[in-house]
């Protein structure tokens, strides 16, 4: 916190009434963080102790009550035969397959049009400079007939070429990186006789890191939380995280502690990687947004 | 110098007689880097864009089977038909919740900023759901609003307090007008940590030494806030407005899991695939995708004008 401003030591006046002022206001901001943090964190403690109960307990027992007995059974069946598991693999697939071709494609694109200034570059990069405002979702309208035209729908492959495909914010975090990464190295490995392939794979990817960490994390948030693409492409019989989810409001519809154990087990390994990853989050985010 | 000049102005081109296999090497580099991504561009965003307005001039199915030419047909229906128009009006509900969410996240960032011990734990929370499955979060707040009907199912969360506290329970998500507040309040616990780490990033990115001076000069708190943490982020707020504009005309996956866009509570986007897929007027849908286009089209040069300003 050492860069925060001190808010409060303008106030260190030595009289009284400034100290007990001063001392409300530390209070008040306290009170208004704690009364916000309740309201995010009392709907998950909810959806934890529920996940927890039997079906007769959930049914009779208040929301806050604690459950008198444990029942792990409900995570069984969330994680089985609420398909869980299977929407953990498919998601899992996606994710590497969507996170390397982004990273391929989106490092490549931006190295031909950051690097080179040929008129063909120049043509691609306002086409995908005009892309970005063209509407993802409602576009889907007439996305579906060409991917059903590839013969992809109901397949894995589908979600996969839409996010590699149509990102193209990825490619603008590689440019806005590459702005800063000076020629005088691709040049001297040109002198001594490197071609531009050799260049890209040996010096610009090595050094396009924290990019790649940016993309990474934007990436797979937006694909973790995804509903809509796998919904629409994949249906109910492949089913991802979000849509194995959204499933158990029809068979499980009145047994809310399945849900919950179902909403627990997709929550943890979030849970785990925001955690762990806490600060590269925020920066991949902040600097993601920036060249919106 | 002489050197450096031309570096610069031919970044990677060479002089002398390597200069041809250089261009090769240049030309088969661009063409093989950009192949791939520019074939996924034009199949995936501009055949599909194209279809779209080609499409909304028409009637027809998914299929493509039965093709008619109608001219403004569409675009006729969706501005005099109340159940397309009308999801407009909610859009707004999104869009008042946009700038209580900017207002909130705002304010929380000022406090996350001054003197506070566990900061981090406090941001980390409100971040959190941010990263939660928007499937997820959506199906809590089903739960969390729910009245219970007696056999079933009970009361949610929110009615279990008030019941405790003695009142009586409320139909949140089947009441018309109230089912857009619940889930505008479930937009902002999502998203409102997602403003908060941005607003916490630039008043950060703004130097102590300000901060100090200021102090040495007197100011007070509100004035801190006026004079300096608000010129600071003028760019960072302003293009959170502009986004939350184009958030609240896109909104989806939120109401649609909830209510299904029932009881009022349907959006212009959940209209536009219940059309396209639900009901197979594609013609007609893709004349609302347009119409969204459209909109997000202006949107964004308004956001681009604004920020030539302010540069």
């Amino acid at each position: 916190m050492s860069k925060a401003y001190a808010m409060d030591s303008y106030s260190d006046y030595n009289d009284k009434e400034s100290k007990i002022v001063s001392g409300i206001f530390t209070f008040l901001k306290y009170a208004v963080l704690v009364i916000a943090c309740l309201i995010v964190i009392v709907p998950l403690v909810v959806v934890f102790l529920g996940s927890l109960k039997s079906n007769t307990e959930f049914l009779s027992s208040n929301v806050f009550a604690l459950p008198t007995k444990i029942e792990w059974s409900n995570y069984k069946t969330a994680f089985i035969d609420g398909q869980v598991l299977e929407g953990f693999k498919n998601t899992a697939i996606i994710l590497v397959f969507s996170c390397i071709g982004t990273v391929i494609t989106g490092s490549m694109t931006a190295y031909v049009l950051q690097r080179f200034k040929t008129t063909l570059g120049t043509v691609i990069k306002a086409a995908f400079l005009l892309a970005t405002l063209l509407p993802g979702i409602s576009m889907q309208v007439t996305v579906y007939r060409i991917v059903n035209a590839f013969h992809l729908v109901g397949s894995m492959a589908a979600p996969i070429i839409l996010y590699v495909g149509t990102d193209i914010i990825s490619i603008y975090i590689f440019i806005q990186f590459l702005n800063n990464i000076s020629y005088s190295l691709d040049e001297s490995a040109i002198m001594d006789g490197a071609n531009y392939f050799t260049v890209y794979f040996r010096i610009i990817f090595p050094l396009l890191k924290p990019a790649i960490a940016t993309v990474l994390i934007i990436k797979i948030i937006s694909i973790y939380n995804d509903f809509y693409t796998p919904q629409l492409y994949m249906g109910k019989s492949k089913p991802v995280v979000s849509t194995a989810l959204y499933n158990f409001i029809g068979p499980y519809g009145a047994k809310w502690e399945i849900i919950f154990a179902g909403i627990v087990i997709c929550i943890i390994p979030t849970l785990i990687i925001f955690l762990v990853l806490q600060k590269y989050i925020y920066s991949g985010l902040v600097n993601g947004s920036v060249k919106e | 110098m002489a050197k450096n000049k031309i570096a610069l102005s031919n970044p990677l081109g060479h002089t002398g007689k390597k200069l041809g296999g250089q261009y090769m090497n240049k030309m088969i580099t661009v063409i093989l880097f950009l192949l791939i991504p520019t074939l996924l561009l034009f199949i995936f965003t501009y055949i599909p864009a194209f279809n779209m307005f080609k499409y909304s001039f028409e009637e027809r199915d998914q299929f493509g089977a039965t093709v008619k030419f109608i001219g403004f047909e569409n675009y006729k229906t969706i501005f005099t038909t109340p159940e397309y128009f009308s999801t407009f009006k909610n859009s707004l509900y999104y869009l008042v919740g946009s700038f209580i969410q900017l207002a909130l996240a705002l304010f929380l960032a000022t406090i996350l900023c001054s003197k506070i011990r566990a900061s981090n734990f406090f941001k980390g929370v409100l971040f959190f759901p941010y990263m939660i499955n928007t499937v997820a979060v959506a199906v809590i707040f089903r739960r969390f609003f729910q009245r219970g009907d007696g056999i079933t199912n009970t009361d949610g969360t929110l009615n279990s307090i008030i019941t405790l506290f003695g009142g009586d329970p409320v139909k949140f998500l089947s009441t018309e007008g109230l089912v857009n507040v619940c889930l505008v309040f479930v937009s902002i616990w999502r998203y409102i940590g997602f403003d908060l780490v941005m607003f916490i990033g630039a008043i950060q990115s703004v130097s102590p030494d300000i901060y100090e001076a200021a102090e040495l000069d007197g100011a007070n708190r509100w004035q801190v806030f006026k004079y300096i943490i608000a010129p600071g982020i003028r760019p960072i707020i302003l293009l959170q407005m502009i986004l939350a504009v184009k958030g609240a005309i896109s909104v989806y996956e939120i109401p649609y899991i909830i209510t299904g866009g029932k009881f009022g509570s349907s959006t212009f986007v959940i209209q536009t695939t219940e059309t396209a897929f639900k009901f197979q007027k594609v013609g007609l849908a893709s004349a609302m995708a347009v119409v969204l286009t459209i909109i997000i089209i202006i949107v964004t040069i308004i956001q681009k004008l604004a920020f030539k300003e302010e540069k």
